[in-house]
């Protein structure tokens, strides 16, 4: 068995495992094989990424479905991307098992929890490896499912599993996308494999602007929009940090989210000879980076901020993706994924040590009693405010220099998106860690330190956040852009328009970036920790932070514009067709069937003579119709 | 031996057209026995008596057309009428014992 199979089996076994023995393996065993079984794969893909000779490698596996000229079959495929997702999620992912061990040691669910975190895992890979649509198909729906399983991890408050419901519908919108655009490429091509489809494309004469490709293209960023949480599709995810932390660290910030763009950058020759949907997906991301950055100003829940930077990040990947910056987005998911696993582990670990507070208006002061909490998640606010030389610095500036090329007002919206980044996440920082404490006496006394389960995966992540610029290093810094340079046989056949700035025009976007990023966060300094302000108690806004702190009333748009009106239809449908039309012909027929027999058993009536005359006739009728001819 | 060759010209000294005609009436007989009779054992006769009616043209056709399988089947059909004799009597006896009566028109139980 080669390698490659090996990395999706791991965690399908740990699945299976604390799955089907959930309460019966013993809660040490659970952690170690969940944990293990992440290790494992992470050790599988190193193995392979080390041995990877340039070329892309496709496993197959079985034959899966086949229907005339039609051939989808079970296959992976191993090139430059999936083998950097396998790292990202397999890398990220062991960190975060190993941290869930802490921090969900205490929950009774603690079996169940690794069996769906190993499910994720699975099909996450399965996502990745895939080298056809449909395979990717099957990890984006099972991706979709778990995220699902594990928002409404609690179950027990019926407010988490609206959540999970509302994530998993959200998601069932932009699948129906994908799906489309799927059948749309076998309509066309005649196959789901990645490397037939886009060989064709590389050899016939597609035009830039094909019809085909564009409708694809834009089916595809539907199911992308879903999955990647992009306006108008970007309300689940808020609502998907009801889950336990580690889950909206790994699924909600570090992996899952990023399907999207794994899958655009996949499929980045349709989308190069598309034009038209490269420049809608390049405003979408930005209009979600700069929307869902202002809804971050205003949070309170240390979650809630965490989770409309992960839309508003996700947006500037779309940007980059909209611009053609390919290698730059991706550059940008992995720094993301470092950084943002980060913080979310970070704000776990307060959590856990306020007993399950997750409000910041009642921390402050925290940085003594957590120290490494504290510091790691000062590294991970720096590094996402992109200032040099942490990790988030260098993805940044990369898309936002491409875009700068691209679309100046483009830029404008990403740079001003970046400022409010950098305010809302030293605002989280020094309200959480700086100041007096403001929460209960009892939970004061209760603060502590995370075990070395849950600090170790930190002190790891915040190393990578630190340095993983550096994997990527521009060439104004005598770098060698190696990520991008790794990952440039994707791009082949993409007649790339975007063009690279000059060293002059690079390093006056960076500095403008930079001191807006510091601008913004000596402002959050000045008032949260000069003026010492705290943001006012619900209901107390007013104007437009009111509005704002509100979301924009965006969901309540939309509850009265798809949900009120889908819940009258149903109401109606449920009143009025399903009694007045359904009933009557179901329970018609069913009367009907029932007053014709009760007549017609009185025929049987017992008496033998009666029975054998009835034959009798019956025959003689038969009799004279077979011999008709005969007869007449 | 002799003899027994000599049946089947026995039996077409009698032209076919009566052997039909005899024996469609003997077998409307023993339906207007079955269905008019009450008495068990009376319509049990019937019944014999369409069988014999059906073995006499077996036997009638199979030596006009000097095909041996007809006779061969009506052999057949008397051993198995026979069996069905020795189960339906015990049948009848049985009821007789349980009802003392073996009117068909009382055993009407069996309905809706």
């Amino acid at each position: 068995m080669s390698l490659v199979t090996l990395i999706p089996l791991f965690p399908l076994i740990g699945f299976l495992i604390n799955g089907i023995g959930f309460r019966h393996v013993p809660k040490s065993l659970v952690g170690i094989i969940g944990s293990a079984a992440a290790l494992a794969s992470f050790a599988c893909a190193l193995s392979l990424f080390i041995g990877f000779s340039g070329q892309p490698e496709v496993t197959h596996l079985f034959d899966w479905i086949t229907v005339g000229k039609l051939n989808i079959s079970m296959s992976f495929q191993i090139d430059q991307l999936s083998l950097l997702m396998l790292l990202i999620i397999t890398g990220v992912g062991s960190l975060i098992h190993i941290y869930s061990v802490g921090y969900m040691h205490h929950d009774e669910g603690f079996g169940k929890f690794f069996a769906f975190l190993n499910l994720f895992l699975f099909f996450m890979l399965l996502l990745v490896l895939g080298s056809n649509f449909v395979v990717m198909f099957i990890g984006w729906e099972g991706v979709g499912l778990c995220s699902y399983l594990l928002i409404g991890f609690w179950n027990k408050n019926s407010n988490y599993g609206n959540a999970a419901r509302k994530a998993f519908i959200m998601n069932r919108i932009g699948d129906l996308g994908f799906l489309l655009g799927i059948f749309l490429i076998i309509n066309h091509f005649g196959s789901v494999e990645f490397a037939d489809v886009f060989g064709k494309i590389a050899e016939g004469d597609y035009e830039s602007g094909d019809k085909t490709l564009l409708y694809i293209t834009l089916l595809l960023f539907v199911g992308a929009m879903g999955k990647s949480a992009q306006i108008p599709l970007y309300t689940w995810l808020p609502d998907a940090m009801a889950g336990p932390t580690p889950v909206s660290a790994l699924i909600h910030a570090a992996t899952m989210v990023t399907a999207g763009i794994y899958m655009i950058i996949r499929a980045n020759i349709m989308y190069s000879l598309s034009p038209e949907t490269l420049e809608i997906v390049g405003w979408v991301g930005a209009a979600t980076a700069v929307l869902a950055a202002s809804i971050g100003l205003f949070q309170n829940d240390i979650k809630k901020v965490l989770a409309y930077s992960t839309v508003s990040q996700l947006g500037y990947m779309f940007m980059g993706l909209g611009v053609m910056a390919y290698s730059s987005s991706f550059f940008h998911v992995m720094t993301h994924a470092f950084f943002k696993a980060l913080l979310f582990l970070g704000a776990g670990s307060v959590i856990h040590a306020m007993s399950d507070e997750q409000d910041i208006r009642f921390m402050g002061g925290l940085r003594k009693k957590l120290p490494v909490t504290f510091i790691t998640f000062l590294i991970a606010t720096i590094a996402i405010s992109g200032i040099p030389p942490f990790a988030g610095f260098f993805s940044k500036d990369e898309i936002l220099a491409h875009v700068y090329e691209h679309n100046k007002l483009m830029w404008v919206v990403a740079l001003a998106g970046s400022v409010m980044t950098s305010f809302y996440m030293f605002r989280l920082l020094f309200l959480t860690f700086f100041g007096e404490f403001r929460g209960t006496h009892e939970q004061e006394h209760h603060l502590h330190e995370s075990p070395i389960t849950m600090t170790l995966p930190l002190m790891l992540l915040a190393v990578l956040s630190a340095i993983g610029g550096f994997f990527n290093l521009p060439h104004i810094f005598n770098g060698h852009a190696s990520l991008a340079e790794f990952m440039s046989p994707l791009f082949a056949h993409t007649h790339s328009t975007a063009h690279e700035a000059d060293a002059s025009t690079e390093i006056m976007l960076m500095v403008i970036s930079v001191a807006a990023a510091l601008i913004a966060a000596a402002f959050a300094y000045f008032l949260y920790i000069i003026k010492k302000s705290v943001p006012a108690a619900d209901g107390q806004e007013s104007g437009l932070k009111k509005v704002i702190y509100n979301k924009y009333y965006v969901d309540e748009l939309y509850d009265k514009i798809f949900v009120t009106p889908i819940t009258v239809l149903s109401n109606f449908f449920h009143s009025v067709i399903e009694f007045l039309v359904i009933d009557l012909i179901v329970e018609g027929i069913g009367k009907g069937v029932k007053i014709l027999s009760g007549e017609a058993r009185l025929l049987q009536n017992g008496t033998t003579g009666y029975y054998i005359f009835a034959m009798v006739i019956s025959i003689a009728v038969i009799l004279a119709w077979s011999l008709r001819a005969f007869l007449f | 031996m002799q003899q027994m060759q000599q049946i089947p010209d026995v039996i077409k000294l009698i032209p076919l057209n009566f052997y039909v005609l005899f024996s469609s009436a003997l077998f409307c007989i023993g339906i207007v026995g079955v269905l008019t009779r009450r008495n068990a054992i009376i319509i049990f006769m019937s019944v014999e008596l369409m069988l014999n009616a059906v073995n006499l043209l077996l036997a009638a056709f199979s030596s006009y057309r000097a095909d041996p399988s007809g006779q061969i089947f009506v052999f057949f059909i008397m051993a198995v009428a026979a069996a069905e004799v020795a189960v339906g009597l015990a049948i009848i006896v049985m009821i007789y014992r349980n009802i003392q009566t073996i009117d068909v028109g009382i055993l009407n139980k069996l309905k809706w």
